[in-house]
């Protein structure tokens, strides 16, 4: 719960978040600690000073850490935990369903946790989604379009054995499908990131909602045209957060954007935890207002208290059924603990 | 002593080529974005060696073939190079990147084979219309804010716009490199033309204006957000850099990475 400086409390859904172990003893190989690198390489110039972490805590934080940063310290109300594997750089991948569920049951009230599947598996990735729904009931996914598998360096949305899983995500009712498009991290050749295989898979499966984190920038445009044209796509504000801090007319022209185009029913905050915590950016942008010369580009746009509390967890709540009341209710009553240490 | 004089003017010399070869993603030159790590100059061997390195270990494997050539190229229209070897460092591609720059295959081949048969000439026509627009909107922006009417702009010749005098850093650097491009890709031939059409040749109007604008904001605020994060990403990782132990040489002095009083280290360029 976010508490403004007027007392107003905010419920905060975290849309995006991890739980990894990006350590050396679970790195495969030099792609395995080049990626967490560059993962840190994010944290430390994104990052006011104050809220440095050190490599060694950035590459593995423990499960007090997760409760601390993002429920004590932190604001979050409930937050969503991504899967990424990325099998060929580390040895029991990158964070798991599994290492991300055992962290989330001692507070499983507090934890969305998402699964992932890699399409190119062809029947085996049939299984696992089965495997995911059986064992942990999940709601969502998250996809990674740009992961290397053998001698594939990515894949698309729209591609035929993508569109067999995506059947099937529709049949178990698995909703919520995040889209990593964002800055190319392991991009390749093709560009791995491009936006609009989402415009075909929204389309052809429109009982599912795609979440584009990073908002496909850099490719904005792109992805707002899409956005617009299907009522199923969503932005996740993952890595465009902390700009509010290093470049805030930046931030403002994005949000500008988005509000424009997409409307603030279908954004959705993300803190990308561990590379930024949620307090700051939380705070920051309750306090943030689009610049007015920026606004008036787009006809008037603008965050207001409203606008913010849809942003910041109510459009989450929406897609991930939560009553917002009773969820209130159930948090006062289970505060967050961490172990004495 | 001369030898030595003689490797630090050329040194110099490959610095300068190299201030013309752009990240064409950013369009912002090598030089600026600090990706140049190393030049050495063996004036007896005619031979030049330039290395550089990205911001991030996954920068996209096309951009670091461009410019990888890009280098290449601008470096041998010295009279005096005889050799260029360029050397990607710490790249998921390094390799081939490496191997296909140093090779001697036309770079139209090596690019088509590792990047998918992407068409060289469309990439880069596609990063020159990005650049010209970006170029565009801050020379556009700049006159706004100096009080420049819609009306004034869209019928604005070259000549007068010449005669635009910009203050602001951004604009006072952009307007030459606006012109430029304007220029070779013939959009404006003469001082009478106008100075602003859009990249397919059409005038501006005065009622498209704003939404001309919008559009080229777009296409800025995307390169932006590559922009920050390499110049962020970078800050980073060169930090890591150290000084060889021939000591510094002319890149470290340029990019302030020359030790403290006392360290030791020479000034020159080594060999």
């Amino acid at each position: 719960m976010f508490i403004t400086k007027d007392g107003k409390e905010v419920f905060i859904v975290d849309g995006h978040t991890h739980f990894w172990d990006g350590s050396p003893e679970n790195q495969s190989n030099i792609h395995g600690k080049q990626f967490i690198d560059c993962f840190y390489a994010y944290h430390t110039n994104l990052s006011p000073p104050e809220q440095l972490w050190e490599k060694g805590r950035f590459e593995k934080y423990s499960e007090d850490d997760v409760y601390r940063d993002l429920f004590i310290d932190g604001p979050d109300d409930v937050a969503i935990i991504q899967s990424t594997y990325l099998r060929d750089f580390y040895k029991n991948g990158f964070s798991s369903i599994e290492r991300s569920t055992s962290m989330a049951a001692r507070h499983p009230e507090r934890f969305i946790v998402n699964g992932s599947f890699d399409p190119r598996d062809g029947e085996k990735a049939l299984e696992y989604i089965h495997y995911m729904k059986e064992e942990f009931d999940i709601q969502g996914v998250k996809m990674y379009t740009a992961e290397w598998n053998g001698e594939s360096k990515g894949w698309a949305l729209n591609d035929p054995a993508a569109y067999k899983c995506f059947e099937l995500c529709d049949k178990l009712g698995i909703k919520n499908i995040h889209v990593h498009k964002g800055p190319t991290i392991i991009p390749l050749n093709k560009d791995a990131f491009d936006v609009h295989d989402v415009d075909y898979a929204a389309t052809d499966f429109q009982n599912l909602n795609w979440i584009i984190e990073h908002c496909g920038l850099p490719r904005l445009d792109d992805f707002c045209w899409i956005a617009t044209q299907e009522t199923n796509v969503y932005a996740g504000l993952a890595v465009v957060m902390p700009f509010i801090h290093t470049r805030p007319r930046y931030f403002a022209e994005v949000m500008a954007e988005l509000l424009f185009w997409i409307g603030e029913d279908k954004i959705l905050f993300g803190s990308d935890y561990a590379i930024w915590t949620p307090q700051w950016l939380v705070e920051k942008f309750w306090e943030f207002q689009i610049h007015e010369d920026i606004s008036a580009e787009r006809v008037g746009v603008q965050l207001t208290d409203e606008v913010k509390e849809k942003i910041l967890g109510l459009n989450a709540a929406k897609m991930y059924n939560i009553d917002v009341e009773a969820k209130k209710k159930q948090l006062n009553a289970a505060p967050v603990q961490i172990a004495a240490e | 002593m001369f030898l030595k004089l003689q490797e630090t003017e050329q040194a110099n010399a490959v610095w300068e080529c190299l201030e013309h070869v752009t990240d064409p993603e950013l369009d912002e030159p090598v030089t600026d974005m600090g990706f140049i790590e190393r030049i050495s100059v063996d004036p007896q061997q005619k031979r030049v060696e330039v290395e550089f390195r990205l911001p991030t270990y996954w920068c996209s494997p096309n951009f670091a073939f461009l410019m990888a050539f890009d280098i290449r190229s601008a470096v041998s229209t010295l009279p005096w190079v005889n050799h260029v070897n360029v050397t990607l460092n710490d790249h998921c591609f390094a390799d081939r990147v490496n191997d296909g720059v140093n090779g001697n295959h036309e770079f139209s081949d090596v690019f088509a084979d590792y990047c998918d048969g992407e068409n060289l000439d469309a990439v880069r026509l596609k990063f020159l219309e990005k650049a010209f627009i970006r170029r565009q909107e801050t020379v556009l922006l700049g006159l706004e804010a100096k009080g420049y009417s819609g009306a004034d702009i869209v019928n604005m010749t070259l000549e007068t716009l010449d005669a635009v005098h910009f203050t602001g850093c951004e604009e006072a650097k952009q307007k030459p490199r606006y012109r430029s491009l304007l220029v070779s890709r013939g959009l404006a031939t003469g001082l009478h033309d106008p100075a602003f059409v859009t990249w397919e040749g059409d005038r501006l109007t005065i009622d498209g204006l704003r939404g001309y604008l919008a559009t080229l904001r777009g296409v800025r605020i995307n390169m932006e957000f590559s922009g920050a994060l390499c110049r962020g990403l970078q800050s980073t990782r060169y930090k890591e850099v150290e000084i060889g132990k021939d000591g510094p040489t002319l890149i470290d002095f340029i990019l302030h990475r020359v030790p403290p009083k006392g360290a030791g280290g020479k000034s020159g360029v080594t060999t």
